[in-house]
């Protein structure tokens, strides 16, 4: 029951990266929002790989989905291989420093973005610009923040 | 502390019928028709994300509406009135001009142009990816909204509503790339279709014979042949003409008199009942047919 209630603040951090997906923007900052919903899945698949993992990631990316209007399962397919590969490495990408785990989180998202654009470009015909990768930049550069924040919470409510 | 026993089914088996439903979920709302509706539901169930999203901007506007100074109030107001003199000036002229149009339509034996209903909604939330430019709309189906209705703003056309939810809305901007909308050139009635290419301040113009005439500054106004918006609301003004002679079409790049990148206020437009129109066409025939034996 109790563990139950401590999970609860996994999804509300999930949630609350949700709606800073879409919080509105002015244009010139839009283009580099980083991924918050994915970095944030990122931490609790590495932290708790038993309770976060593929089930939350596709059940996240498909409410990305709704919320952002792109092609219904285009992102939750993303998230769902995206987390595949980090609950599958997440033993050896814990005990790299906080730098060697922003370059993978780097990685990751650059992965996720070609992906999503594949699979936009098979759906619907978009075009690529270099512009698409600035979230990969900034998630990289925020990551270290997001963990620190993340397992601050964590420790505080002792969620495992 | 890891759990040993609750384990579940191993993590491929769990991508595996990941990627089974999101191929699924994908096929479903690309290749079929009943994506619209479940889009509905699915927006209607996260609308509360949207006005969450929404809360900052809304407070920060607010708060700068309590802060303005008396004085700016003032002469914000003294401004507005004049506008509004203005403007119904020219209303009353274009009054006048209407019953004048619908005389010489009914002449001519065409439907006169029904006036329609409006309603101003504003923006919750602005998806402007490159993959998807979208926006959210305070309004529903509680207000009558329906999908494929066209939304204009103050400069021009902005786009049309996909999905609706009871207190919410999705509208598709002109500038999205799976958008195309019918137009016009005012200067020659030449018609031309242009496509959205995912940037907010440019649209391509398809198929373009070189013989076209069209010039650079031309003004694109809606055609009223998709169906879907109404005849003669400004769209875009062509920019830039490419010829290359190896091309088989011109390539035109028009940017859109709305500034779709910072929408917050837009105006819903009803399209003209059905029976109304019919009931319309069918007297004037006759008249038609007259005017038509006379060339």
């Amino acid at each position: 029951m109790e563990k139950s209630h401590r999970l609860i603040l996994v999804y509300l951090s999930l949630m609350f990266a949700l709606v800073l997906a879409v919080v509105p923007l002015p244009a010139i900052v839009k283009l580099f929002r980083p991924d918050w919903p994915l970095l944030v899945l990122f931490y609790w698949a590495l932290a708790l790989p038993f309770r976060v993992s593929i089930g939350t990631a596709f059940v996240t990316g498909f409410l990305l989905d709704v919320l952002v209007g792109t092609v219904l399962g285009v992102n939750a397919l993303a998230y769902s291989v995206i987390i595949y590969f980090c609950s599958a490495h997440h033993l050896k990408i814990r005990n790299f420093s906080i730098l060697q785990q922003s370059l993978v989180t780097a990685l990751f998202l650059a992965f996720y973005h070609y992906f999503i654009f594949w699979l936009s470009h098979f759906l619907t015909g978009v075009v690529f610009t270099m512009a698409y990768l600035w979230p990969v930049v900034t998630g990289a550069a925020v990551w270290p923040w997001i963990f620190w924040l993340l397992r601050r919470i964590r420790r505080q409510f002792k969620i495992h | 502390m890891k759990p040993i026993f609750e384990r579940g089914p191993s993590l491929p088996i769990r991508l595996f019928f990941a990627v089974l439903c999101s191929v699924g979920l994908m096929t479903l709302d690309r290749f079929t028709d009943s994506s619209t509706q479940l889009r509905s539901y699915l927006t209607a169930t996260v609308s509360p994300l949207y006005y969450l999203a929404n809360l900052p901007q809304a407070m920060m506007s607010d708060a700068s509406e309590q802060f303005m100074s008396h004085q700016r109030l003032l002469e914000q107001n003294q401004k507005l009135r004049e506008t509004l003199l203005r403007q119904n000036t020219q209303m009353q002229r274009l009054q006048f001009l209407q019953q004048e149009n619908d005389k010489l339509r009914s002449l001519l034996g065409s439907v006169p142009v029904a006036e329609s209903k409006r309603l101003v909604a504003e923006v919750l939330a602005v998806y402007s990816h490159p993959f998807s430019n979208q926006i959210v709309l305070n309004k529903g189906s509680n207000d009558g909204v329906v999908a494929q209705q066209p939304l204009i703003d103050d400069l021009g056309v902005l786009g049309q509503i996909v999905s609706v939810g009871p207190t919410s809305s999705r509208a598709l901007l002109i500038s999205d790339t799976t958008h195309a909308i019918s137009m016009r050139v005012e200067r020659n009635g030449d018609h031309v279709v242009a496509e959205g290419l995912g940037q907010s301040d440019e649209v391509r113009l398809m198929h373009i014979p070189h013989s076209a005439d069209i010039q650079q500054g031309d003004k694109l106004i809606t055609s009223g042949l998709d169906g879907i918006f109404p005849e003669g609301y400004p769209v875009a003004e062509v920019v830039r003409i490419t010829r290359n002679a190896q091309q088989p079409f011109l390539q035109v790049y028009a940017r859109p008199y709305a500034q779709l990148d910072r929408i917050r206020y837009v105006l819903l437009v009803w399209p003209k009942a059905k029976p109304e129109i019919d009931e319309q066409i069918a007297p004037p025939d006759a008249e038609a047919a007259a005017v038509a034996g006379d060339f």
